[in-house]
């Protein structure tokens, strides 16, 4: 089981309010991501939860019961950290024994669940060596090793990848997934990168200076976001985002579009010239110039397409596609 | 960054150390204070104990070993400060060099910090000082000279020698240290810009250390201020090496004047203090980073 | 940066650093030989270097007459007693003020560094009377108290110096792994600041080995440590230049072994973090 409630949730340092009144459940089995901005307060979010950091005001509910007061070590909850947090001076045998040997499990069963999590991680052969001698990706499956012999209501990561070179992070990125398929065990994730986030995540949580933005699957944000600062925070290139003119035709202070729903057309509404043309093969970024709609319009092409530096296109939005925001950023349903 | 709980934990942990510091500094400053004000002789019951008032501060300034201790005191911390420093920083330049066997050099430097003050004083007085026996009058006399009684004829510069000794391996190894941390390629660029050895010295290797130096200067003065056993076992005070920390220790534990010697203590404090203000500075900037 | 010298720029370097080095050496290197010399030949002019009969003779004569290992034993429970209490007060201390600081950490840091400068003969007659009240003068429980005391504030601060090094993360993840503050510390903490707290250790032993006010000042017959013990050769035997020697080097030898492995904890210890 693993449920968490947060209710009229609160952080203050000082006289800085890092966490406004804040709601949220996230559900037994759940992947919940949350996502934002450096500074957006994910990241004390996640340590109030753990019990690393004090709530202010307000009730942290584990399984329905009240955990507000409870010291991190008795809240069941298992966290992976963002530098991996391993003990130097232990083997890798040791270190993911250490929470078993702290809740006194007996040997034996220490000794059957540090075989099954070092199989399950590809770390059989690593388990007499020190932390300092493995690689990046060897420590972060040590610290998730450490984790899941906990059996804990849930998982905690705060930032696990981003210590790591970027193709160990698609790798690692697959091997949380299918450990979270698993297991199905709730896991609460921390990250500042929507890929992650869009890729691993049941729920997403967006966060903008401690308060929810939107709560919904990726799918959900991607279709709908609620305001603007989800629309520009979720989707890979950015969407673009016109003023003026071209959204007061469709009623609307703002508009937005992807720039996966903008097609290069004969004949289109919008007519600029191409700056830089990113061609990756499988798609080609173009960022189009002097449209007079916004500085840089991004449209993503798919497959190979032969325009270059200077060329003149003309671009056709797809009607069905366009978001429509409200002066004050808010999406116009 | 932390909960509650960990915060009274923490609290709590700091409570023996900082009670026992505060023990430490409170109640004999205030014994010491309070005596200060007193006429108070333990070993002379035809002396009645009473208030003295601040004739006990009066009379320990204008008593005529006052002045000359105080001259005595300057003499030495100025004579070993600069010693240290000239010869420490020469010593640091000179170590960073590259050379076979530093690590056995270095050694052969610091050792003298680590031999007990009463062991230097003592082997310097009889072995080097002496002036029919020690090394010294050996080397005056294979040269022609007529030896020196050092002690007795140069006090306090001997004094300053055998201290000098002491505590040149603590100067050098700090500025080593400072230079050691010095930016290789910052002087490189100032050799390209045809900077001369000398130019380079006062202009980016003296400017690095200062800071390490003004530390040097500020501890040392702090550990010279009290020197005890150096004279203790050498002069035992006389020919004019009483300084104010064995003046007072005269006053309390020889002449059993407590209170003139208290009144001296309480100088003694505030003395140390003005320089302890400085150094604290500096600690506590480096704090902040 | 070591930049590429001439060999004969770096024989000149080695040779005058040698040259230095012995020089400053010398005193401690004069009083070894002569401690093994007859005391004849101890202050034969010219002085004999090596060319002497080297004899144990002195080391017997010193321990016979005067009971060198009573001194050496004081002396050992003195600064380890000090230095090990010492060790477990400013430890917790030190992890509050490392993993929990807050805004009055630094201000206590540095109160804590000023009490170390308060001069001792400020306050001698005082301690010296609290001695007289609790019938301990010339008892090493009051030496190791006193010590203890007057080198805690150097305890703490590198205590704290080397667990600021120490991660905060590691120490959290050892409480969602379960761990209360008491195996925090002994599991995980103290583990891995081993080095730093055996640095520390080995530095104050020496310090308190080596002072020489308090353990002056407040013992006599029974308590009295090394430094007591040599500067009773004050006068007349050291003008036994033998027998001192030998004295001598059996009181400073023990430390300049300790202190050779310490050299580079003695500038961080002695400077506060203040140079590095």
């Amino acid at each position: 089981m693993g449920q968490i409630t947060l209710e009229k949730v609160t952080k203050r340092f000082g006289d800085v309010e890092v966490i406004p009144p804040l709601d949220l459940t996230i559900e037994d089995g759940e992947f919940c991501v949350f996502v934002g901005p450096s500074g957006c307060g994910k990241s004390t979010l996640l340590r109030l939860i753990a019990g690393l950091e004090d709530i202010t005001s307000g009730v942290i509910g584990i399984d329905g019961n009240d955990a507000s007061r409870t010291p991190p070590a008795k809240r069941g909850l298992a966290m992976v950290f963002q530098s991996y947090a391993l003990y130097p001076h232990m083997s890798v045998r040791k270190n993911i024994a250490f929470p078993m040997k702290m809740a006194g499990v007996p040997q034996d069963e220490q000794a059957r669940r540090i075989d099954s999590a070092a199989k399950a991680l590809n770390l059989t052969d690593y388990l007499d060596r020190r932390p300092g001698q493995l690689s990046g990706g060897q420590r972060q499956r040590v610290a998730i090793g450490r984790a899941i012999v906990r059996e804990p209501a849930a998982f905690l990561f705060d930032e696990p990848l981003s210590n790591l070179d970027a193709a160990l992070r698609v790798g690692m990125r697959l091997e949380i997934s299918e450990l979270h398929e698993r297991l199905k065990t709730t896991m609460i994730y921390v990250t500042h990168d929507q890929v992650e986030a869009m890729t691993m995540a049941d729920k997403i949580v967006v966060l903008r200076a401690g308060h929810i933005e939107q709560v919904g699957t990726p799918l959900e944000l991607y279709r709908a976001p609620r305001n603007l600062f989800v629309a520009g925070f979720i989707g890979s290139p950015k969407m673009n985002l016109i003023e003026g003119d071209a959204a007061r035709q469709h009623d609307a202070a703002t508009i937005g579009v992807r720039p996966e729903h903008i097609d290069v057309v004969d004949d289109g509404p919008w007519q600029g010239k191409v700056g830089v043309a990113e061609h990756l093969g499988s798609d080609t970024f173009l960022h189009v110039h002097g449209t007079g709609l916004a500085d840089i319009v991004t449209v993503r092409a798919t497959g190979e397409v032969g325009l270059r530096h200077g060329d003149t296109v003309s671009l056709a939005p797809r009607a069905e596609h366009i978001h429509r925001f409200d002066a004050s950023g808010l999406r116009i349903a | 960054m932390a909960t509650q709980h960990s915060r009274s934990a923490a609290r709590f942990m700091m409570a023996p150390a900082v009670i026992l510091l505060l023990g430490w500094m409170l109640v004999p400053l205030t014994m010491t204070l309070w005596f200060s004000f007193r006429n108070y002789f333990p070993l002379r019951p035809d002396r009645v104990p009473g208030w003295a008032g601040f004739s006990n501060f009066e009379r320990f300034i204008s008593s005529s070993a006052f002045w000359p201790s105080v001259q005595t005191t300057l003499v030495i911390v100025g004579g070993v400060l600069v010693i240290t420093i000239v010869l420490g920083v020469a010593l640091a330049l000179l170590l960073d060099q590259p050379m076979w066997g530093q690590g056995i050099v270095r050694i052969l430097v610091i050792a003298p910090f680590f031999v007990m003050p009463t062991v230097s004083a003592l082997v310097w007085k009889n072995m080097f000082m002496d002036p029919t026996n020690g090394l010294l009058a050996h080397l005056w006399r294979f040269f022609g000279a007529e030896p020196l009684a050092w002690l007795s004829e140069a006090p306090t510069v001997s004094i300053v020698m055998i201290v000098s000794w002491q505590w040149l391996p603590f100067a050098t190894l700090i500025l080593l240290t400072a230079v050691q941390s010095l930016d290789g390629e910052q002087l490189e660029a100032s050799e390209m810009d045809g900077a001369s050895p000398l130019s380079r010295f006062y202009h980016i290797i003296l400017p690095h250390l200062s800071r390490a130096i003004t530390i040097v200067v500020l501890i040392q003065t702090i550990f010279l201020l009290s020197i005890f056993a150096e004279i203790y076992v050498t002069t035992g005070g006389a020919f004019g090496t009483r300084t104010l920390t064995y003046l007072i220790f005269q006053r309390v534990l020889e002449s059993q004047n407590v209170g003139l010697g208290s009144a001296g203590g309480v100088y003694a404090i505030i003395l140390a203090n003005i320089v302890a203000i400085f150094l604290m500075r500096i600690v506590g900037k480096n704090l902040d980073r | 940066m070591a930049r590429a010298v001439t060999p004969r720029r770096k024989a000149l370097n080695t040779a005058i650093s040698w040259a230095v080095g012995l020089l400053i050496f010398f005193p401690i290197l004069w009083t070894i030989l002569t401690s093994f010399k007859t005391e004849a030949e101890a202050i034969a002019d010219p002085p004999l270097f090596l060319n002497f009969s080297w004899t144990l003779e002195n080391y017997a004569v010193v321990q016979e007459r005067s009971d060198y290992m009573r001194f050496l034993w004081n002396s050992v429970i003195i600064a380890g007693g000090s230095t090990v209490l010492g060790v477990m007060i400013a430890v917790p201390a030190a992890w509050s003020m490392a993993f929990v600081p807050s805004r009055r950490t630094k201000d206590i840091l540095l109160w804590m560094l000023s009490t170390k400068m308060l001069p001792a003969v400020g306050v001698l007659y005082p301690i010296y009377l609290i001695c007289i009240e609790f019938g301990l003068l010339d008892s090493r429980a009051a030496l190791v108290v006193i010590l203890m005391l007057i080198n805690l504030p150097i305890i703490v601060w590198m205590l704290y110096t080397y667990f600021r090094e120490i991660p905060g993360e590691i120490l959290e993840a050892s409480r969602m792994d379960g761990a209360g503050l008491k195996e925090e510390i002994l599991y995980v903490l103290t583990p891995m600041a081993i080095p730093g707290i055996a640095s520390t250790l080995l530095l104050n032993f020496i310090l308190a080995w080596n002072e020489a006010f308090w353990t002056l000042n407040l013992t006599a017959a029974n308590a009295a440590p090394l430094t007591a013990f040599i500067a009773s050769y004050s006068s007349p035997e050291g003008l036994f230049y033998a027998k001192l020697s030998a004295a001598s080097t059996m009181a400073i030898a023990p430390i300049l072994i300790l202190g050779w492995f310490s050299q580079k904890q003695l500038v961080r210890g002695l400077t506060f973090g203040a140079v590095k």
